[in-house]
């Protein structure tokens, strides 16, 4: 997030575009609701009914993977009517004629006709967005899991750099991160493509740096591979060995028949878990490690807040803590690690990243320190851009809309959406193992629009069986007017009827995130009975 | 007079969603019997949603993982840290000699503490040496 959780309350615009926010992230979905009682206007934006959509003052419905014509059509009217903020476009960004002459070109009737959303209400957007004097933009993987995720995201800087809603209080682009330490794997490199704090790999000065600073010769400067890559080449041949550290693939990623087929390729195949996952299962090694209760360390979230993690109990039976085991293989391997402590980790790893240079766990005590934090005075970053935009001058992006990579045909006819229910986490692995959380939802489910419902004589309740060019699996039916005709929706945490099944691997060809919230299904009666 | 009970609370952050929800943790006689939210915390000011009222659920499950287990015979069986460890480190030796460092890839974890994050990085990159390093970050 560029900006902070607590600045919501002080918006007097919050415009939420694929974020089911009550659901996925509850305690943000309290400071909006807090900015509405407060007088902010809200907008929400999604393919489903989500229940932030409740307290919203306009309500879209746009079609599954529009986004990117959508917010033209929106900024046409904004740059029409003059709604723009040309001193911070002049002042603080570049290119924005080549972005000036794209979003010129697509009026809201005709983004109309591309996401279903009425000229009317576009306009309304663009009023209630355009003319606030805060205006603050809120999403989720709504926006990024699509084959067009990174135009999707840069769709939406576009519109805050266009209405100067960045660089200051309750402003600003807020992707709402989904794990609790996404943020912090990427800032500690755990990408193919850069170091800590985002230092490139490629760099010759930042491969020399941290090769001096872990003791070896050289680095290698060629960007690695991302997940879709490396299922690639187990499934190909070219990679033999997998280390897989609490994640569960089987479960999670799109198209799980091929990922468990590529897993199943790999001569070794180690997976460090807490409990024996679908993934765990396939592995030739299993280690114990330890859940965040058990632990200490740190954690930083979606504000960027790094806040302290403290072991409260024992590790279960004989499972160790996982830096431990890590260090250990390591030490076996035969490059040594010597760590007495999380805290002496983080202490090397500080010292090599510029925005958490100043951050100790003594600093920590309290409230945590949001990044950027570069020196031991420094008190930390509450909002990003302040004064200029950090690479030096915002970037405006000429963006056309392009359609998903998979279309409704007459063989699959209907849209399908994935995402999470309020009671469950990912892959189910600690939630499904919570019994009163297991108590609230123990099983997945389809859901259906009446009209759809009706069409194919499906009652809530009955088995039906879903199908993509990927596969096929049964789920009961959930007939609800949440959801438009022509499209499904569906959660992705109960293996037993796992929607991963039939979502489309399809990725971003800059990002390579996959096509999760959209793919063409077929939905059919079953012959199983309730 | 039975024995003293043994409670405390201990502070930590949730390990959940991103909002980074911040509670205590209940343990008693070394169980983890709930969780109270922080009322001081600037994220959740003292209220959680209904994953973080019971994140302590899953802890101490008995279904959690407790030994190291290795595929024998086509079968995961309980082994020693030692033999496991051995295993693992050797293994990934034995690619990386015959097949090169970019044979071999590594996912972390969002679910993971930092300090995890960069020493499972450090290890790709400075001991295995690839950048084969990716997690869930698009999921």
């Amino acid at each position: 997030m560029t900006n902070s959780i607590a600045e919501f309350e002080g918006a007097d615009c919050i415009f939420i575009i694929g974020s089911n926010t009550t659901v996925a992230h509850p305690l943000i979905a309290t400071r909006i609701y807090r900015a509405k009682k407060n007088g902010a206007k809200i907008i929400v934006a999604d393919p489903r009914r989500v229940h932030i959509s409740e307290v919203a003052d306009i309500y879209v419905q746009q079609k599954m993977g529009t986004d990117v014509a959508l917010l033209n059509g929106i900024m046409n009217v904004i740059l029409e009517a003059g709604w723009h903020d040309q001193a911070f476009i002049d002042e603080r960004t570049e290119d924005f004629e080549k972005f000036r002459k794209v979003v010129a070109a697509f009026p809201p009737e005709k983004a109309a006709e591309v996401c279903g959303v009425s000229a009317d209400d576009i306009r309304a957007i663009a009023e209630l967005y355009g003319r606030a004097d805060k205006a603050s933009l809120v999403y989720c993987m709504g926006i990024t899991q699509h084959t067009t995720g990174v135009d999707n995201v840069k769709s939406l800087a576009n519109l805050a750099m266009l209405t100067g809603n960045l660089g200051k209080e309750s402003c600003g682009v807020n992707p709402l991160r989904g794990q609790n330490n996404v943020q912090g794997a990427c800032d500690m490199g755990g990408l193919p493509n850069v170091f800590t704090a985002y230092q490139p790999v490629t760099s010759s000065a930042a491969a020399e740096k941290f090769a001096r600073a872990w003791g070896v010769e050289s680095l290698s400067t060629t960007v690695g591979m991302t997940i879709p890559a490396m299922l690639e080449g187990l499934a190909g041949g070219s990679l033999k060995g997998m280390f897989i550290l609490g994640e569960n693939p089987v479960v999670s990623d799109p198209d799980v028949n091929h990922v468990k087929k590529a897993l199943e390729k790999a001569e070794l195949l180690v997976v460090q878990d807490i409990f024996l996952t679908a993934t765990a299962e396939l592995a030739d090694v299993v280690l114990p490690g330890v859940s965040f209760a058990e632990k200490d360390g740190t954690f930083s979230n979606t504000e960027r807040r790094v806040s302290r993690v403290r072991q409260a109990v024992t590790p279960a039976g004989d499972a160790r803590q996982d830096w431990w085991i890590i260090q250990e293989i390591s030490r076996r391997f035969g490059y040594a690690m010597d760590y007495d402590s999380p805290q002496a980790i983080f202490d090397e790893m500080t010292s090599l990243t510029p925005s958490y240079g100043g951050i100790t766990y003594e600093r920590l005590e309290g409230d945590g320190l949001q990044w950027p934090c570069p020196t031991s005075d420094h008190p930390g970053t509450r909002f990003l851009h302040k004064d200029k935009v950090a690479r030096g001058k915002g970037l405006f992006h000429a963006i056309a809309y392009q359609p998903p990579a998979e279309v409704v045909d007459a063989e699959y006819p209907l849209w399908l959406s994935t995402g999470r229910v309020f009671a469950h986490y990912h892959t189910g692995t600690m939630t499904r193992n919570s019994p009163t959380l297991d108590a609230e939802i123990a099983e997945g489910f389809l859901e259906l629009s009446t009209d759809d419902a009706s069409r194919l004589g499906i009652a809530d309740g009955d088995w039906v069986s879903l199908s993509s060019r990927r596969g096929s699996i049964e789920v009961r039916a959930m007939v609800t007017k949440r959801i438009s005709a022509g499209s499904v929706f569906m959660p992705f945490h109960f293996i037993e009827s796992c929607a991963n099944v039939v979502t489309n691997p399809a990725h971003d060809p800059i990002c390579k995130i996959p096509e999760l919230k959209v793919c063409a299904v077929r939905v059919e009666k079953s012959a199983r009975l309730s | 007079m039975g024995a003293p009970i043994n409670y405390r609370t201990v502070l930590t952050t949730c390990t959940y969603c991103g909002c980074g929800c911040n509670f205590f943790l209940e343990v008693l006689d070394g169980k983890v019997i709930g969780t109270i939210p922080c009322k001081t915390s600037p994220v959740n000011e003292g209220k959680l949603c209904i994953k973080g009222w019971n994140v302590h659920e899953f802890v101490q499950h008995e279904k959690r993982l407790k030994t190291p287990l290795l595929r024998k015979n086509g079968k995961l069986e309980e082994v020693s840290w030692d033999e496991a460890l051995d295993f693992t480190a050797t293994r990934l030796r034995q690619i990386k000699e015959s097949s090169g460092p970019d044979s071999i890839g590594f996912l972390t974890s969002a679910k993971v503490t930092n300090e995890e994050n960069y020493l499972l990085q450090k290890f790709a990159r400075a001991a295995v040496g690839t950048n084969n390093i990716d997690h869930c970050a698009r999921l």
